[in-house]
């Protein structure tokens, strides 16, 4: 009598905490899943990256125009995402285009700010003698400061990296999410399931630390001065 | 139907201006703005004390630089699903200890690493002259290391409470909470129907998160003790 009461309580937590038979099970989805993530932050990377290395050459040329480029960046990245998204689903509806927007806003600030602070950082010797050599502004800039701007510039794109990794997650509200639909899904059957919550969180964070290994790597080997001026 | 229309109609219902009644958007606020400074003062409670200790005798350099980047790469959003997961299956109250802890752990990582080096950074000539005139180790780190890292602790603050404002609205996924992120995720509920309240609960959350920011940078600059302001002020001109 009084132990039937408790029965259902512990037929439900002795439920394990994570069942290894639910990823075999989900694999396809969970390969499916982790290209959404991937496609959603390299597209919002990659938009950011273009737009800022526009408006950053707009702001090394024209000074005055800095403060107010990173004024209105910095007004966007303060945007909430739950926010931003829902401002554009009236418009955009449950789309790609929604998630992909306030993704690609949110990495504006950290690469502009890096952009124009590597290539302020590059000597003045440098440009003079790039210029001495009869480099046009336009060369200058592409041939000798972004490359020297690099190291600071990847160090922007690291630390956008991982924070749009960890926001991709939140897309799942508009039906993507990449591995975020997982965290999601967990809590949408009947009895919680805590398998899908850790398999979308676990992979979500090991992809951001793959992704920033990779830059980095791909920094040292780009950039190998770098390097050794941090070692002196 | 035009959104800006549903959004008309859906400021224009019953309670929405109530300050008592769950539909009433100034009870959002209040609620976002409470859970959002609560976590907020538990994180800087436990953790600046911490990381004034551990600055002051320089231990934990790599924690202190690792922390940042490891509370950026978790989902806060996995994390408000985690708790609230584990808080239902030990048939605890999923409304409000979830979220919260959710909210103070994202709280912590920018709070530490701002506190530690706002220490490390200071000029340890004020530091040595305070041991010269006598103050103990506790004193100096109480009056002379933390009002001088003052600015850079708010600084961190800010950070975090730009976080947890954004992360309250995701709670309201899980929990009857979650202030002003409360509309938009019974507006998703609703579909194409729900625009107006989706519409509004994001311009309510875009416009709260603004205000704060620029509250923010006002008590940065309040925060700044007098002479440490006199000398940036001097170096910048």
């Amino acid at each position: 009598m009084h132990a039937s009461s408790v029965t259902p309580l512990l037929a439900e937590s002795n439920r394990p905490i994570f069942e290894w038979r639910w990823v075999e099970r989900n694999s396809d989805a969970i390969a499916e899943r982790l290209g959404e993530h991937v496609a959603l932050t390299a597209t919002a990377l990659g938009a950011g990256l273009v737009v800022s290395l526009a408006l950053a050459t707009l702001c090394l040329r024209f000074r005055w125009f800095y403060p107010l480029v990173l004024g209105t960046a910095g007004a966007l990245y303060v945007i909430p995402s739950l926010g931003a998204f829902a401002l554009l689903v009236p418009f955009f509806g449950l789309s790609f285009t929604t998630a992909v927007i306030p993704l690609g806003t949110y990495t504006l600030l950290i690469l502009i700010r890096n952009i124009v602070t590597g290539v302020q950082q590059v000597p003045i010797e440098v440009r003079e003698a790039a210029i001495g050599m009869g480099f046009t502004p336009r060369r200058l800039l592409w041939q000798v400061e972004l490359p020297l701007a690099l190291p600071v510039v990847i160090a922007g794109l690291r630390v956008a990296a991982v924070t749009t990794i960890g926001l991709v997650t939140v897309t799942s509200l508009l039906g993507m999410g990449g591995l975020g639909y997982f965290i999601r899904a967990g809590i949408q059957t009947t009895t919680p399931n805590p398998s899908p919550i850790i398999v979308g969180i676990v992979l979500s964070v090991l992809l951001a630390v793959v992704v920033d290994l990779l830059l980095w790597l791909g920094e040292r080997a780009l950039a190998p001065w770098a390097r050794k001026v941090r070692a002196r | 139907m035009n959104v800006f229309t549903q959004l008309g109609q859906w400021l224009a219902e019953a309670n929405r201006w109530s300050w008592s009644d769950p539909a009433g958007i100034p009870y959002r606020i209040l609620q976002h703005l409470g859970f959002s400074a609560l976590s907020l003062v538990l994180a800087g409670l436990l953790t600046v004390p911490l990381a004034l200790w551990l600055a002051h005798y320089r231990r934990g350099a790599f924690l202190a630089s690792s922390a940042v980047n490891i509370g950026r790469a978790i989902p806060s959003f996995g994390l408000i699903i985690l708790f609230w997961f584990l808080a239902s299956r030990w048939g605890a109250d999923t409304d409000f200890w979830p979220l919260l802890l959710a909210l103070v752990a994202l709280a912590l990582p920018p709070l530490f690493t701002n506190t530690y080096a706002g220490v490390v950074q200071l000029d340890q000539e004020a530091v040595d002259a305070a041991r010269g005139t006598g103050y103990r180790e506790w004193q100096i780190m109480l009056r002379l290391e933390l009002p001088l890292a003052s600015p850079v602790i708010v600084a961190g603050a800010r950070v975090a409470f730009l976080q947890l404002v954004a992360t309250v609205a995701i709670g309201a996924i899980v929990n009857d909470g979650g202030g002003l992120g409360r509309y938009i995720v019974d507006g998703f509920a609703e579909g194409a129907q729900g625009y107006g309240e989706i519409f509004g609960g994001g311009i309510a959350v875009v416009v709260l998160a603004l205000l704060c920011e620029g509250l923010f940078s006002l008590l940065t600059k309040l925060a700044t003790p007098k002479g440490l302001a006199l000398q940036q002020a001097r170096r910048s001109s």
